[in-house]
């Protein structure tokens, strides 16, 4: 588990990647030889029209898909030759994801969809249902633990699928759209909640979003456009 | 792992008790069509053998007379007595001969009268006939040969005779014969065309011939094989004694017929076995329909599942994690619809077969192909779209629409 004192290592070194798709005529670079090194407990933001390639090194990153080529380090270790199961694990042990549609369980309660990561994990039910009650409060939805998604609010679906995706205390939390679907003032709320978790628990959020108020609330931001990085600008977080 | 794999199915199930519901269901009605039609129709197939059987053991019949096909036959001299005594002398395996005559007579009793069938014949006929005496005996040593008159009643007669009251040593008259009733027959019901089995009244053979005949002819001989096997060779050396003793010369037909309760039986089993077939084929009908049925809820529900599958395996979960998860949860359902199927169709085709006095007879062999057949299905249909998704990228599966 990396916690506050690993702040700076590096958490993902990625080198000279390429995703290619297709062959030949038909031959898309989504990735045309991206280098990016992301630091321990840091908040980036992942900017870039569609087509430029954030999706595709968001699945990269959420070690969701391979590369094509080039060498790819999650904490320190090189993803190149693993199998799709090693990368279930890796996801399993260090990742939360949050996303556009929230992407909860249909009639199933919160709690549930909270514990959800844990029983993959083969935590005893007892100390799964503590923990994801904890979650749950930690995002302000005591009291809601059994209601079911479609008894919420986007706002607070969206808070449910970021207790999902920190119950496990990930290393790494990525976040795709996290806002596209709420209202200006959820959208605040949810980005308040981000930002909480990686200065109160030391958690690396990628956030991908092509929405610049939404990217202010980073450390950093990446800029994607044509399977390249255009720009990558440390801002003073707000 | 496996513990909570099936812990999170059955929660799934529980979950989606709609889909669950009517998948099960399809199967329940796949497996019950089956089962109980088919198990009818055995039942049915198995009272008609039955009801042959009881009309005589491997039992052969001549009678005097060609087959009748339109009009009357012309000319056939009767069978003897002698014809009889060569029968059980010269051809092996004929286990017994039973001649016998008949004719139909008045039977009276008090101021009661039934029209009945008066039958001459010998103690071998209950034999042959598979006749099974209820009350009383069977013909003694002078009866047989001609002495006192005695007789034994068919459950029938005796019903619309005395009714109630017990029947033995009372004297009815038949036609002009006064005699003494014995015995009684233990009732046979109808046989599969609807006569009644219980109608007659039996006097000695002896009897018959000297008070009703006048002569020594015989109406008709029965007799029985030692097997059922034997006895097509039985009835083939049958025809051959019988153009001898009746002297007919090489190339001219047949003066007499040999009746065989096989060929009858054969019959009949073919015709409920083509019945069976026939609700065999639609019980199938009701199968596939059954099947189409769960196909159709699965693959509705794909893109549902298709996000669950991608939710799961980004949380973190391995794909066959997830596959093994769908799988319980489908082996769970269709195990579960089926062996309700299996209970309603068995116990249906009981009650029904009770109703209708069919044999319940269960056919193991179709319990189990419509059994594997709806399980097949339902695993099928269920972990298919399942492997499909679980074979996808994550982030694919999530925006599956």
């Amino acid at each position: 588990m990396s916690g506050p004192d690993d702040r700076g290592a590096p958490l993902i070194v990625m080198r000279d990647v390429f995703k290619i798709y297709g062959s030949g005529e038909s031959e898309v670079r989504a990735l045309d030889g991206v280098d990016l090194t992301i630091a321990n407990g840091d908040f980036v933001a992942v900017m870039g029209p569609s087509g430029s390639g954030k999706s595709t090194c968001m699945n990269l990153l959420g070690c969701l898909d391979r590369p094509t080529s080039g060498s790819y380090y999650f904490r320190g270790v090189d993803l190149a030759n693993t199998t799709l199961d090693q990368l279930a694990l890796i996801r399993r042990h260090y990742l939360g994801f949050v996303f556009q549609g929230f992407n909860l369980l249909a009639r199933t309660t919160a709690l549930e969809n909270v514990e959800l990561p844990l029983v993959y994990r083969g935590l005893p039910t007892a100390e799964r249902r503590t923990l994801a009650a904890k979650a749950l409060a930690d995002v302000g939805l005591q009291g809601r633990e059994l209601h079911t998604p479609a008894e919420l609010s986007g706002g607070q679906q969206q808070r449910v699928a970021i207790a999902r995706a920190m119950v496990t205390a990930p290393s790494l939390l990525l976040a795709d759209e996290p806002t596209g679907n709420l209202d200006s003032a959820r959208k605040l709320e949810i980005m308040h909640l981000l930002r909480a978790l990686n200065r109160d628990r030391g958690i690396t959020i990628i956030v991908v979003t092509h929405e610049s108020d939404v990217a202010q609330f980073a450390s950093r931001t990446v800029t994607f456009r044509d399977g390249r990085i255009e720009k990558d600008e440390r801002g003073a977080a707000a | 792992m496996f513990a909570s794999t099936l812990v999170m199915a059955f929660r799934e199930i529980r979950r989606n008790m709609m889909r669950s519901v009517l998948t099960t269901l399809g199967i329940v009605i796949g497996v019950g069509a089956v089962i109980m039609l088919v198990t009818l129709g055995q039942g049915a197939t198995d009272r008609v053998t039955a009801d042959v059987a009881k009309m005589g053991v491997n039992m052969l019949t001549v009678v005097p007379g060609a087959e009748r096909r339109g009009g009357a036959s012309v000319g056939a001299s009767s069978l003897t007595l002698d014809d009889a005594r060569a029968i059980l002398a010269q051809i092996p395996s004929v286990a017994t001969v039973a001649p016998s005559s008949g004719r139909g007579m008045l039977v009276v009793y008090a101021n009661q009268n039934w029209s009945s069938t008066l039958t001459g014949a010998t103690n071998d006929y209950f034999t042959v006939r598979d006749l099974k005496i209820g009350t009383g005996r069977i013909f003694n040593e002078v009866e047989s040969q001609g002495g006192t008159p005695a007789c034994i009643l068919g459950p029938t007669v005796q019903r619309q005779l005395f009714g109630q009251q017990d029947p033995i040593d009372a004297t009815v008259r038949v036609g002009k014969i006064a005699c003494r009733v014995i015995g009684t027959t233990q009732p046979k019901g109808q046989n599969t065309f609807g006569m009644d089995q219980d109608d007659f009244v039996l006097i000695p053979l002896a009897t018959f011939q000297r008070r009703i005949l006048g002569s020594h002819d015989v109406g008709a001989i029965s007799l029985s094989a030692t097997s059922d096997a034997a006895i097509p060779k039985v009835k083939e050396q049958l025809g051959l004694l019988m153009r001898e003793r009746r002297k007919l010369p090489y190339g001219a037909p047949d003066d007499f017929s040999v009746r065989d309760m096989k060929e009858i039986s054969e019959t009949l089993s073919s015709v409920t076995g083509a019945l069976t077939a026939l609700l065999g084929a639609v019980a199938a009908v009701s199968l596939v329909v059954g099947g189409i049925g769960i196909m159709n809820i699965m693959l509705v529900s794909v893109t549902e599942r298709t996000r669950e599958i991608g939710i799961r395996l980004a949380i973190g979960a391995r794909a066959h994690e997830v596959l093994l998860q769908f799988l319980v949860e489908a082996v769970m359902l269709s195990l579960f619809g089926g062996v309700i199927g299996m209970v309603l169709g068995l116990g249906g085709s009981y009650a029904a077969g009770r109703a209708l006095k069919f044999p319940f007879r269960v056919m193991p062999e179709i319990v189990v192909i419509a059994f594997a057949f709806s399980f097949v299905v339902g695993v099928a249909f269920g972990f298919f779209p399942a492997r499909r998704a679980a074979r996808m990228n994550p982030i694919d599966a999530l925006r599956h629409e």
